[in-house]
């Protein structure tokens, strides 16, 4: 593990090799890097004080104490208590017995309420459902014609009136879905500051009159310490059910996650992952846990690889590659089947340390390069991909102009191919090359 | 529009004060009150974790740690709240601090400082003054837009606005109707248009009518979104191939409700656009905005413009004393 916390910890703990025997004054120091870390990642200050409490408890205990590596030991029990607080993973939204199903969205202005209703619309669709969305936002300008667009993407019905009567709009909306045959009802409301108390009136109102099976409170993963007087003010209002964490496509560390769930306790049911309406996907705790560390995510990058990757494509290049018979046209491929699992920053990202190494910095170099190599190869004819060595110097002049680069940049390339390809014929012969790996 | 209001706004324009404008002084104190209003609806101003140090006679090894949890808790982040905590220790060291009154004096005027230590300028000298809106998704960049686009009508500032935002349904739609309040020209292509040709489009049809201000309303983006953020340097670079200067300013809306996120949101639409200035947005009871501390610390970028509402006279020039005032003083 290379993240900050561990870092810091490391630090903490190296002094004590020789001593062998932890102090109170080393937990005490472990838990002050601690409390910064989950600060830092916006966990909310009563929040981090509860659970720094319960670590250091268990940080005294033997487990700790005994160990080798204390340094792992202590992020271990973070990680833990992280994963414990944070609740069950991939809690469903219930569905009422009898249809519709109603489901009440609410949160803070700009939390993505609307988008957030397309995308659980489009998710239940997916799933047969039938689904009916209802725009009750009567606030923000165009919210229902928003939502109306939405709709007609996701093909999925959009309830609007031209009235300000929230309420009657909802009822209406209701109404309209029983009359449609429709079974499941997402009821989108207007943002509003949880201090305002005539719209969180509004609120209490339109549930009043839709009871719905479920409210959703929305967040987004970039809130700060508010998060715990947000999801407090809304628990009281509407006593939502669960929460949908949005906008973590971003660098933010999601602390608020942490906070929301401790003080409400209150599952998080979903997670928005883009500005695509398909960018839905069901909550992870313990990855989120390691995404407020900063450990990173291989979980995630894992499943995204299995999810692009075709299984028999993967086995005809193996073959290929053992053979040396990769072609330009097969690595254009290979390197497409990455960036389909996102741009590369965000790919990176993912894989532990690195967004620590980087300090969010030049995450963005590898795409540019990317780019490049890309627009070279595509520059190229069908007959010139498979067999690169045709490639003269004439050819090579054309390629650089058709991809905005340079002669070398394309000879560059070719010869980095070219080895490539040599080094894994090698490897296919089951040979290594002399001089690798240090032998 | 108030007189208070209207001189503040041509104060930060650079415009001549309107007639009759008087010491600055009441001024601000209408200001200060109409943002504690805000602030306050049904609420307590300052944080119970404030009040509580206020409260007391002296000031001991414990005011400190409560003041750093006060200001971690307002989203001033670690750094910057060490830091104004350590001065004002080093204060008290000296016997200028001894009681939670003069915490509330000290810690006013030091957060007034390092928000930011000069008034806030939106110096109206291009022809047209072209302003770009950035910011992530949902910050308040489309309201933010029209409210501003209309303080400047009631100036007598002509307005373009541009609807660059051509990615989330309604977006134009949204800003149509904000443009029609202010009485401001809408220059709009369809959805999914090119952004950067609309932000041309916009800045040349400012530039043929003799528009003072060209307003740029931009896509929400995450800053780690490496295409979008290229996109949004392309629309940058467009408007600036009809003037050199431009784009004049480049505005960072900022939810107050924003964490430690906010330093990387500014420190990447920086790289890309270079900010000159941030509006702070939905600062409310629970929202502090301290991360504008931490920006002005860690990027001297300073905060120009604040939201605190959903009425159109709620978004105000950035007077960093009333702010300070508003959110960090115990009732007057």
């Amino acid at each position: 593990m290379f993240d900050a916390l561990t870092d810091k910890l490391q630090g903490i703990f190296s002094g004590l090799r020789g001593r062998g025997k932890l102090t109170d004054a080393d937990i005490d120091a472990a838990m002050r890097a601690i409390r910064l870390s989950l600060l830092e990642a916006d966990v909310s200050l009563p929040v981090v004080k509860q659970l720094t409490t319960a670590i250091a408890a268990r940080a005294k205990g033997a487990e700790v104490m005994d160990s080798l590596t204390p340094d792992q030991q202590v992020v271990k029990i973070v990680s833990e208590e992280l994963t414990t607080l944070m609740g069950e993973a991939n809690v469903a939204l219930p569905l009422a017995s009898k249809p519709p199903t109603i489901v009440l969205m609410a949160g803070l202005q700009g939390s993505g309420k609307t988008t957030c209703c397309a995308k659980l619309a489009r998710h239940f669709r997916q799933q047969g459902r039938a689904p009916m969305l209802v725009a009750c936002d009567v606030h923000r300008p165009a919210a229902a014609e928003q939502l109306a667009v939405l709709g007609t993407q996701i093909d999925v019905p959009v309830h609007r009136e031209e009235g300000r009567d929230a309420v009657a709009i909802a009822r209406n909306g209701i109404e309209a879905a029983r009359k449609l045959g429709r079974d499941l009802v997402i009821v989108d409301t207007a943002g509003r500051l949880s201090i305002d108390a005539d719209m969180m009136d509004e609120l209490v109102r339109i549930k009043d009159a839709v009871q719905p099976t479920s409210v959703v409170l929305v967040i987004d993963a970039m809130t700060g310490q508010t998060a715990v007087d947000v999801a407090k003010a809304f628990a009281d209002a509407v006593d939502f059910d669960g929460v949908a964490l949005t906008k973590l496509d971003g660098d933010a560390r999601g602390g608020a996650a942490l906070s929301v769930r401790a003080v409400s306790g209150k599952p998080i049911l979903f997670i928005g992952t883009g500005e695509k309406l398909e960018a839905l996907e069901p909550f992870h705790p313990d990855r989120m846990a390691s995404r407020i560390l900063g450990m990173g995510d291989v979980m995630s990058l894992i499943e995204k690889a299995q999810q692009t990757v075709d299984p028999g494509d993967a086995k005809a290049l193996e073959q290929k590659i053992r053979g040396g018979s990769m072609t330009l046209e097969d690595f254009l491929d290979q390197m497409q089947q990455v960036r389909k699992m996102g741009p590369m920053s965000q790919v990176l990202g993912m894989i532990p340390g690195f967004r620590n190494a980087t300090k969010g910095r030049d995450l963005n170099v590898d795409d540019g390069q990317i780019n490049r190599v890309e627009a070279i190869i595509r520059s190229m004819t069908l007959q010139e991909r498979r067999h690169p060595e045709i490639i003269n110097g004439s050819r090579r002049r054309r390629i650089a102009s058709g991809s905005g680069t340079s002669v070398q940049e394309v000879n560059q390339l070719l010869s980095q191919f070219k080895q490539m390809r040599k080094l894994m014929k090698q490897m296919g012969r089951g040979g290594l090359p002399p001089g690798l790996f240090g032998t | 529009m108030s007189d208070a209001d209207q001189e503040a706004w041509a104060e930060l324009f650079g415009l001549a004060p309107p007639p009759g404008a008087g010491d600055p002084e009441p001024r601000r104190r209408g200001l200060m009150a109409r943002l504690r209003e805000n602030l306050s609806k049904p609420r307590q101003t300052i944080s119970p974790q404030l009040a509580g140090i206020y409260a007391g006679k002296f000031v001991t090894p414990e005011t400190w740690d409560e003041l750093e949890e006060a200001l971690i808790a307002a989203d001033c982040g670690m750094d910057a709240s060490l830091s104004l905590v350590e001065d004002l220790r080093e204060e008290a060291a000296q016997g200028r601090i001894t009681s939670g009154a003069d915490v509330a004096t000290a810690l006013t005027r030091e957060m007034a400082t390092r928000m930011a230590p000069e008034p806030a300028r939106i110096p109206l000298d291009g022809h047209p003054t072209v302003i770009l809106i950035v910011g992530v998704n949902g910050s308040g960049k489309t309201t933010t837009v029209g409210k501003f686009a209309h303080r400047l009508s009631e100036l007598g500032q002509t307005v373009v606005i541009g609807a660059a935002d051509t990615f989330r349904a309604a977006a134009i739609d949204q800003l149509a109707v904000w443009a029609e309040r202010s009485g401001a020209q809408l220059v709009r292509q369809a959805q999914g248009a090119d952004p950067g040709a609309v932000a041309y489009d916009t800045v040349a049809s400012a530039t043929a009518r003799g528009a003072d201000v060209a307003l740029i309303d931009t896509a929400g983006r995450l800053q780690t979104q490496h295409n979008l953020m290229e996109e949004l340097r392309k629309v940058a670079a467009v408007v600036g191939k009809i003037d050199e200067t431009a784009p004049h300013e480049v505005l960072l809306v900022l939810d107050a409700t924003t964490g430690q996120n906010g330093l990387s949101q500014a420190r990447l639409f920086n790289e890309a656009v270079g900010l000159t200035g941030v509006v702070l947005t939905k600062v409310d009871g629970a929202a502090r905005g301290g991360i504008a501390v931490a920006i002005r610390r860690e990027l001297g970028i300073p905060v120009k413009l604040v939201g605190s509402g959903e009425k159109l006279e709620d978004l105000q020039p950035f007077d960093a004393r009333s702010f300070a005032r508003a959110i960090f003083s115990p009732e007057d």
